[in-house]
C-alpha cells in the first residue's frame, strides 16, 4: 500500500465522519429546534416543551458533545492512518 | 458604600488586571503580534476564544432580546453556537495546518491572487468595523449608566485600555487578557442569574431553574410565563411569531457567519498543533455554553419579574397596575438614560404594559379604561437592570458593570487585531511593500491597531444602530463573503481565483445591497432605507437579518460555476490543498 492510498483512505474516513456529525448537527438544531418544533412541543419533559427546549438549550448541549466526539475520533484516525503529528 | 464608588472600584480593579497582563506579555516578534507565537494551550485558547467571541451583544443584549422574543430568540442561541461545529469540522484544523497569520493570506495563496487577497481584506475590514461599532456602543451604555460619565469620556477610557494591551501585547497580550476577561464576564453573568433563580424557583442552578416549578406555586416557570404574558395580549412565550423560513435563514446566517468571522478563525492559528485546533474549538464552545445555557433562563425570568412588577394584581382591576409615583429607584435611573420610557396615555397615574398591537386584546383593554401601551423597554437594559429589578446587593450590580465592559473590550480587542494584521501583513507586506523588515512590519501593525481604535471610538460615539442589530449584519456579511471561499478552498482543488473573486463579490454585494435596501446605510446621516422593512416587502419573506444565508448560497453557486468555465488552478495549488488535509507532512 502506498502512502498515497493510505492518505486517500484517511481523507475518505474523515469525510464520512464529518458527514455523520453534520447530519446530527442539522437534526438537533434545524430539525428539532425549527422544522419539527410544533410536534415535539406536544411532548413535555420537566417544565419544558421538548421542541422549545431543543431550540434554546438542547441543541447547544449536542453541539458541545459533537465537537469533542469529532476531536477524539479524528485523533484516533490520525494515529490509525499514520498522519498524526508526533 | 455608594453604588457608584463601588462600581468604580470593581471596574478599576479589572482594568488594573488587564494592564498588568499587557505589561507582562509584550509582543517581541510579528509571530507574537499576529498569532501569540503559536504557543497557546488548547484550553487557554478555548477560554480566550470564548471571551473574543462573546461580545457586548451576547452579554448585554441577548438575554433581553430573548426575553421579548421568546421562542423566536432561539435564532441567537442556536445561531451563535452552531457555527463552532462548522468551525471545528470544516475550517479550524485545516487553516491551522496551513500555518500562516491571517485569513486573507490563506485566500491569497490558495487562489494565487493578490486581487482575491485584497477583496478578502475589504470584506474583513467591512465586517470587523461593523462589529466593533456595536462593542463600542456597549462600552458607552455601561459607562454612562453605572459610572455616570458622558458616553464620550467612557469611550476614551475604554479605547485607552484596549490601546495599551492590544498595541503593546498584540495577539499575545490580547490572548492572556481575554482569559482574565472571560473569568470576569462569566462570573458577572452567573452570579445574578443564581440569585434570581433562587428567588423565583428555589433552584440555584439557573440553567435548570429554567425548567423548574415556581416557588410557592405548583406551576412550571415557562407555563407561568406563558399565562402571565398571554393575559396581557402578548403571544405565548414558548411559541414563535416569525415565519419558519425566516427563523431557518437567520439561524443559518448566524451559524455560517460565526464560522466565517476572521477574528474567531484567527484564534485557531495560535495553538501549537492541528489536533489542538480541533480540541480547542470544543473547549471554546464549552466555555461559551456556560453563558448561552444561562441566557434563556435569564431572559424568561427577567420577563416574568418585569411583567409582574408592573402588573401587580389582576388584569383589568384599576389597582392591579403599578402606580407611577411608587416606581422603584432603578426605574428612575434607567428613565434618565432614555432606554426606559413611560407615557401616561390614559392619565390614571398607573403603568399599563400590554400588547396594544393585538387588536382583540386592545378592544378588551379599552374596556378597562386603558388607552394604549404606556411603557417602552429597550431590550439592551434587561441584563444590566436585572440585579436591580431582583433587589440584589450592590456589589452584584458593580460586578455586572465590570462584566459588560469585559465582554465588550475583549471582543473589540480581537477585532482591532485582525484589522491591524490585515493592514500590516496583507496589504503592506503582502501587496504594497513585500520586502518590509520584520521590525517595521511590527511597527506598522501597532500603528494600524492604534488608528483602528480611533475609528472604532468614533463609530461608538455616533452609533449606527442597536448593538445586536448591527452585530447581526456583520454575520450576514461574513456568511455571504468569506465562509464559502475558505470552505471551497479547503475541500475542492478545482475552485480557482476567478470563481473565488466572483463568488465573494456576488455574496457581499447581494447581502449588503439587501440590508441597505431595507435598513438604509449603516451611518444614520448617510442615507435612508429604500423600502419599508416589513415582511410583505421581503424576498420570500426573509428578513435582512437572515439574508446572509441566501447570499452564501449565491456565493457558492457563482464560485463553482465560474470556476468550471475557467481553467483549473496550478499544480502548486493542488499541492497546497493536499498539504493542509493531513496533519503530518508526507515523507
Amino acid at each position: 500500500m502506498t502512502i498515497h492510498d493510505a492518505r486517500t483512505r484517511y481523507w475518505r474516513a474523515n469525510l464520512r465522519l464529518v458527514a455523520v456529525c453534520l447530519v446530527i448537527w442539522f437534526t438537533v438544531s434545524f430539525g428539532f429546534g425549527i422544522l419539527l418544533v410544533e410536534p415535539l412541543n406536544r411532548i413535555q419533559i420537566f417544565g419544558f416543551d421538548l421542541g422549545f427546549w431543543f431550540a434554546q438549550q438542547g441543541s447547544i448541549l449536542c453541539f458541545v458533545v459533537l465537537i469533542f466526539y469529532y476531536a477524539w475520533r479524528m485523533n484516533h484516525l490520525d494515529r490509525e492512518h499514520g498522519v498524526d503529528e508526533d | 458604600m455608594e453604588l457608584k464608588t463601588l462600581t468604580y472600584l470593581v471596574v478599576g480593579a479589572s482594568f488594573l488586571v488587564y494592564i498588568g497582563i499587557a505589561v507582562w506579555s509584550r509582543a517581541a516578534t510579528t509571530g507574537d503580534f499576529y498569532v501569540a507565537g503559536k504557543h497557546v494551550h488548547p484550553i487557554a485558547n478555548g477560554m480566550a476564544t470564548a471571551a473574543d467571541w462573546m461580545s457586548a451583544a451576547s452579554f448585554i443584549s441577548m438575554a433581553g432580546l430573548i426575553a421579548f422574543l421568546g421562542y423566536d430568540g432561539s435564532v441567537y442561541l442556536m445561531g451563535w453556537t452552531g457555527g463552532y461545529v462548522l468551525l471545528a469540522l470544516l475550517l479550524a484544523p485545516y487553516l491551522r495546518k496551513f500555518g500562516k497569520f491571517t485569513v486573507p493570506e490563506f485566500i491569497g495563496e490558495r487562489y494565487e491572487s493578490r486581487l482575491a487577497r485584497i477583496v478578502a481584506v475589504i470584506c474583513l475590514i467591512f465586517i470587523s468595523f461593523t462589529y466593533v461599532a456595536g462593542q463600542m456602543r456597549g462600552v458607552g451604555i455601561v459607562f454612562s449608566r453605572f459610572l455616570e460619565v458622558p458616553i464620550g469620556v467612557g469611550l476614551v477610557v475604554g479605547m485607552g485600555i484596549v490601546f495599551i494591551y492590544a498595541v503593546l501585547g498584540g495577539m499575545k497580550g490580547v490572548t492572556y487578557t481575554q482569559i482574565a476577561q472571560y473569568c470576569v464576564l462569566i462570573f458577572a453573568y452567573t452570579v445574578p442569574a443564581v440569585f434570581i433563580a433562587l428567588q423565583l424557583t428555589g433552584m440555584p442552578i439557573p440553567q435548570l431553574a429554567f425548567g423548574s416549578i415556581v416557588e410557592g406555586e405548583s406551576i412550571y416557570l415557562l407555563q407561568k410565563l406563558n399565562q402571565v404574558v398571554t393575559e396581557l395580549g402578548f403571544p405565548e412565550y414558548t411559541s414563535g411569531n416569525k415565519s419558519k423560513l425566516d427563523v431557518f435563514c437567520i439561524t443559518a446566517a448566524l451559524m455560517v457567519g460565526t464560522a466565517g468571522l476572521p477574528h474567531v478563525i484567527v484564534r485557531f492559528f495560535t495553538v501549537p498543533k492541528v489536533r489542538d485546533a480541533r480540541l480547542s474549538a470544543g473547549w471554546a464552545l464549552l466555555f461559551i455554553s456556560l453563558l448561552y445555557l444561562t441566557a434563556p433562563a435569564v431572559g424568561s425570568m427577567a420577563r416574568l419579574n418585569l411583567t409582574q412588577m408592573i402588573q401587580t394584581g389582576a388584569v383589568g382591576e384599576p389597582a392591579g397596575n403599578l402606580a407611577y409615583a411608587e416606581r422603584p429607584d432603578w426605574f428612575r435611573t434607567w428613565e434618565a438614560t432614555g432606554l426606559l420610557e413611560f407615557d401616561d396615555l390614559n392619565g390614571d397615574g398607573r403603568i399599563q404594559y400590554y400588547n396594544d398591537q393585538n387588536a382583540e386584546f386592545a378592544r378588551q383593554a379599552s374596556g378597562y379604561g386603558w388607552n394604549g401601551n404606556e411603557l417602552n423597554v429597550d431590550p439592551d437594559i434587561i441584563v444590566l437592570a436585572n440585579p436591580e429589578i431582583a433587589r440584589l446587593p450592590q456589589w452584584v450590580i458593580a460586578l455586572v458593570a465590570a462584566g459588560g465592559i469585559a465582554a465588550a473590550l475583549s471582543t473589540a480587542a480581537g477585532l482591532l487585531l485582525v484589522i491591524s494584521a490585515s493592514v500590516s501583513h496583507d496589504l503592506l507586506k503582502g501587496v504594497f511593500v513585500p520586502n518590509i523588515s520584520e521590525r517595521r512590519e511590527l511597527l506598522a501593525g501597532r500603528v494600524s491597531a492604534a488608528v483602528a481604535i480611533g475609528i472604532a471610538g468614533f463609530l461608538g460615539y455616533y452609533p449606527p444602530a442597536f448593538v445586536a442589530q448591527v452585530v447581526a449584519f456583520a454575520f450576514g456579511l461574513a456568511a455571504a463573503s468569506l465562509f464559502p471561499v475558505i470552505l471551497l478552498g479547503i475541500f475542492s482543488s478545482r475552485i480557482n481565483k476567478q470563481g473565488a473573486i466572483a463568488g465573494m463579490l456576488t455574496g457581499l454585494a447581494f447581502t449588503y445591497g439587501y440590508i441597505e435596501f431595507f435598513k438604509g446605510l449603516f451611518l444614520p446621516w448617510a442615507g435612508a432605507p429604500w423600502s419599508e422593512n416589513v415582511a410583505e416587502n421581503w424576498l420570500f419573506g426573509i428578513s435582512p437579518e437572515g439574508i446572509g444565508a441566501v447570499g452564501m448560497c449565491l456565493n457558492f453557486v457563482v464560485a463553482i460555476v465560474v470556476s468550471r468555465m475557467t481553467p483549473p488552478p496550478s499544480a502548486k495549488v493542488r499541492e497546497l490543498v493536499e498539504h493542509i488535509r493531513y496533519p503530518r507532512e508526507a515523507i
